[in-house]
């Protein structure tokens, strides 16, 4: 872990350029760059972690009946992978990507508040070893889904909700801490001449991203603390023998929910908006109107969370409005797909792994996107509400989204990083691999979805077996496939391959690539001037 | 545009042993209150509220140690204005994620009072919803008789509570005084309405404190009184940790101020603290008005 950030002595004219050594350096750093690489390591971590729990649904999916685990572990299952996904995996990896690339795409010294940055970093160790010590408790830990409905969470849950409750409330704070750092660090430390709309767009996206975070992470605690009262504390918020409303649960988690989707996607489009223009050798086609959908994208997050309950028993003009607020979200992200497609159209193109990567997310988060305005759609929803559909649905956005997104940021930063080009045939083994299982594992539960086959439960009926052997398949393929990543980041890491010059990509832009690789510790310490 | 003189580069500490401290005082104090919540309801022993308690003694030792680095380094004129604007806006972002904070649980309480229970009483087309589960349920507000049948008593508007409402307005007014005076460079002025604002603030604890011995002695209003009580013990109970907050922070400068720090140039903790007393403040006019009034 400790060679990612390597000497760069030729590279520096100030005279502090030293960083300290062993362990003392990642524990009390104050540095973007250490930061960055902390978030983005502890961040793989728990992407193996979640997917080999997804690996223990998929084997006991692999037939029907049941064979490897029991069912209420089998809950603990899909309820820890979603969470560990979502606020272990995607949301720091995107935090990681925030406080390496952002400083240096803007021009600025560091994060605007370093030592609080820190300190947002370090949360997450410890809320997810809290999250995780729930499973060896009496009963075992969370087993209602990541979205821990009332009365799952309360009336019918283990003592591990409280570790699960407390441990959300640090995360919680952590993202906020993270969110006010990149909003802050974006509107006051841009080096001179770089106005906000000459900003990149990953800057843009995440500006939005964190200013949605600052405003549902909060109504999360909020949800979280009632789920507590109401369980320990005689509370009836959600009980409505006492006044309250399960489904007001529903209405709390969603308002955050839904913009918590975006948060793990808008990042995503930055990165795509800096890598296609890189390798279609082109100025990104319609910056502005980017900027545009991104925020349209981000108003409108707030106003469609009922989409997710349909089948409450919602009043029907809640439920039209719901429906049409969120077949809108459809125009701005059509903008978006509509740039990235004309920014390749006749650009001299070249497809290196994380070009592959993001032609990859194009076609599979539109896929994602499509099944979305379906699930939309009230009356249908009926009938896909909690079946596979939706799984596939969100993996398509999630998976072929936000973390192949991921993906193609690490391939295409990583010689900025690192100092060396990473392993291009190892890359590219990883694209293919990822590329076929990912599809295999997800495309078929669109079908069993269809033919009604449910989520969250450990065992199906006898029609649904052939589709789920291959979906299982397609699994354990994919899961194994990122051990390659593993292997192509550690060989980059330890400085195994061609020495990469200050912009490694002909047609990448951008300050970061001003810069040496690997960057040197400090960059930047006087403001570049952007004309 | 960048010149070589030390005070226009941007302020980037070195390394710092708080921020993890802090993190392992969050993680104790999670870790802690978790257990304790879990064997208080169980009434059973264990380690919870030792765990919890170090924790907060972490805590406390990070906040010192915390403050005191950044209160010498501003003392040493190692800050400049780019580095003060990003304290300032850091702090305004924080109060926003407090807003929407209160927000979820005003929300809970307008989906209670305008949705749940009118439709347990039988509105719009819930009829079946009353007759079937509690046929005899009536949706008044506030809500004195759960359909379960928990009883209680409102807390009315007039008294205490319209009496902690002037005092936590006035406390505003004359924590802008104190202000006033901080620009003016008038110390004495500073430290009277400061000191003032403090007495205030702790005022208004102490009555909010016996106004909740009041609901639960004479009321009859509890944590367990259903959505009414719920909404309101959360809000008003959220809002006074929030007060406390802010009169830990003014008493902090009231310190500070004495110990002779702080100018019209140089003032950011005070000024953050003050904005935080303002909006807790706002946050106490929508409780008053929504939780009381109305």
């Amino acid at each position: 872990m400790s060679t990612v950030v390597a000497d760069s002595h030729d590279a520096h004219d100030e005279h502090h350029d030293h960083k300290p050594t062993g362990i003392k350096r990642w524990l009390f750093t104050t540095n973007h760059k250490d930061i960055g690489t902390l978030y983005l390591w502890f961040s793989f971590a728990m992407f193996l972690l979640g997917g080999s729990m997804a690996l223990v649904i998929r084997m006991e999916l692999f037939q029907p009946g049941m064979q490897v685990v029991d069912p209420h572990f089998f809950n603990q299952m899909t309820t820890m992978h979603g969470v560990i996904m979502v606020f272990g995996a995607v949301m720091p990896a995107f935090t990681g990507l925030a406080n390496w690339m952002i400083p240096l795409m803007i021009g600025a010294p560091d994060m605007a508040l370093p030592r609080m940055n820190n300190w947002s970093f370090w949360i997450l160790p410890f809320a997810f070893l809290i999250l995780l010590s729930s499973m060896f408790m009496p009963g075992g830990g969370p087993a209602f889904g990541w979205t821990f409905y009332a009365p799952l969470s309360t009336t019918y849950s283990t003592d591990s909700t409280a570790l699960f409750v407390f441990a959300m409330h640090i995360m919680g704070m952590s993202s906020i801490m993270g969110a006010i750092n990149v909003i802050v660090t974006i509107m006051n430390m841009r080096a001179p001449g770089m106005t906000y709309m000459k900003m990149p767009l990953f800057v843009w996206t995440w500006f939005i991203t964190a200013f949605l975070l600052i405003a549902v992470m909060p109504v999360l605690a909020g949800v979280v603390t009632m789920v507590l009262t109401d369980k320990y504390f005689g509370t009836s918020f959600f009980d409505a023998a006492g006044g309250g409303d399960p489904v007001l649960f529903q209405h709390l988690f969603w308002f955050f929910g839904h913009p918590e989707v975006y948060i793990m996607i808008l990042p995503s489009f930055g990165i795509i908006s800096a890598i296609i223009p890189a390798f279609a050798r082109k100025p990104l086609f319609g910056y502005a109107s980017m900027v545009y959908a991104t925020a349209s994208i981000a108003g409108l997050s707030f106003l469609v969370w009922a989409h997710h309950m349909f089948t409450t028993g919602m009043p029907t003009f809640a439920s039209l409005f719901f429906m049409y607020m969120t077949m809108l979200i459809a125009v701005p992200t059509g903008v978006k797909v509509f740039n990235w497609v004309t920014t390749m159209w006749k650009g001299a193109m070249t497809f290196e792994t994380p070009m592959l990567f993001a032609l990859a997310f194009v076609v599979l988060f539109t896929i994602g996107g499509l099944s979305g305005i379906m699930l939309a759609i009230t009356p249908v929803d009926y009938q896909y509400h909690d079946t596979y559909f939706v799984v596939a649905h969100f993996h398509y956005v999630l998976v072929s989204g936000a973390v192949f997104s991921i993906m193609a940021a690490a391939y295409y930063w990583l010689p900025k990083w690192s100092g060396v080009m990473y392993d291009e045939f190892l890359a590219k083994l990883h694209f293919w691999c990822s590329l076929v299982s990912v599809n295999i594992l997800f495309f078929p539960m669109h079908f069993v979805g269809l033919a009604g086959m449910p989520r969250r439960y450990p065992d199906y009926a006898l029609q649904f077996a052939d589709i789920n052997a291959i979906v299982s398949v397609g699994g354990f393929l994919f899961g194994f496939s990122q051990l390659i990543f593993l292997w192509v980041v550690i060989k980059a890491a330890r400085k195994q391959g061609v020495p990469a010059p200050a912009k490694p990509w002909e047609g990448a832009e951008g300050l970061e690539w001003e810069v040496p690789s690997p960057a040197p510790y400090h960059t930047f310490d006087t403001p570049p001037k952007v004309s | 545009m960048s010149t070589k003189h030390d005070n226009s580069k941007y302020y980037v500490p070195d390394q710092s042993i708080w921020p993890i401290v802090g993190a392992l005082a969050l993680g104790l104090i999670a870790f802690g209150a978790a257990h304790y919540t879990i064997e208080w309801s169980n009434q059973e022993a264990g380690f919870g509220h030792w765990v919890l308690l170090a924790g907060l003694v972490v805590l406390t030792i990070m906040l010192v140690g915390w403050f005191g680095d950044q209160i010498r380094e501003s003392r040493a004129g190692l800050y400049n204005a780019q580095l003060g604007r990003s304290y300032r806006q850091g702090m305004l972002w924080f109060i926003f994620s407090e807003v929407m904070f209160f927000l979820a649980f005003f929300g809970a309480l307008f989906y209670a009072r305008m949705i749940a229970v009118p439709w347990l009483g039988g509105a719009g087309n819930n009829e079946m919803t009353n007759q079937v589960l509690w046929p005899t349920f009536e949706a008044i507000w506030p809500l004195v008789t759960t359909p379960d049948g928990t009883e209680t008593q409102a807390m009315g508007w007039l008294g205490l509570p319209l009496i902690n409402t002037i005092i936590l307005v006035i406390s505003s007014v004359t924590l802008h005084f104190a202000h006033v005076g901080l620009e003016e460079g008038n110390r004495r002025k500073l430290k009277v309405w400061l000191v003032g604002t403090i007495a205030l603030g702790l005022i208004f604890l102490s009555l909010q404190a016996y106004e909740y011995v009041i609901a639960y002695r004479d009321l009859g209003l509890t944590l367990q009184s259903g959505i009414y009580g719920n909404t309101f013990f959360l809000l008003t109970g959220f809002h006074g940790l929030h007060v406390t907050l802010g009169a830990i922070l003014l008493i902090v400068m009231a310190f500070r101020v004495f110990a002779g720090h702080f100018d019209k140039d140089n003032q950011f903790a005070f000024a953050a603290s003050a904005w935080y007393w303002h909006f807790v403040d706002v946050v106490w006019i929508c409780l008053f008005v929504f939780v009381y009034i109305l």
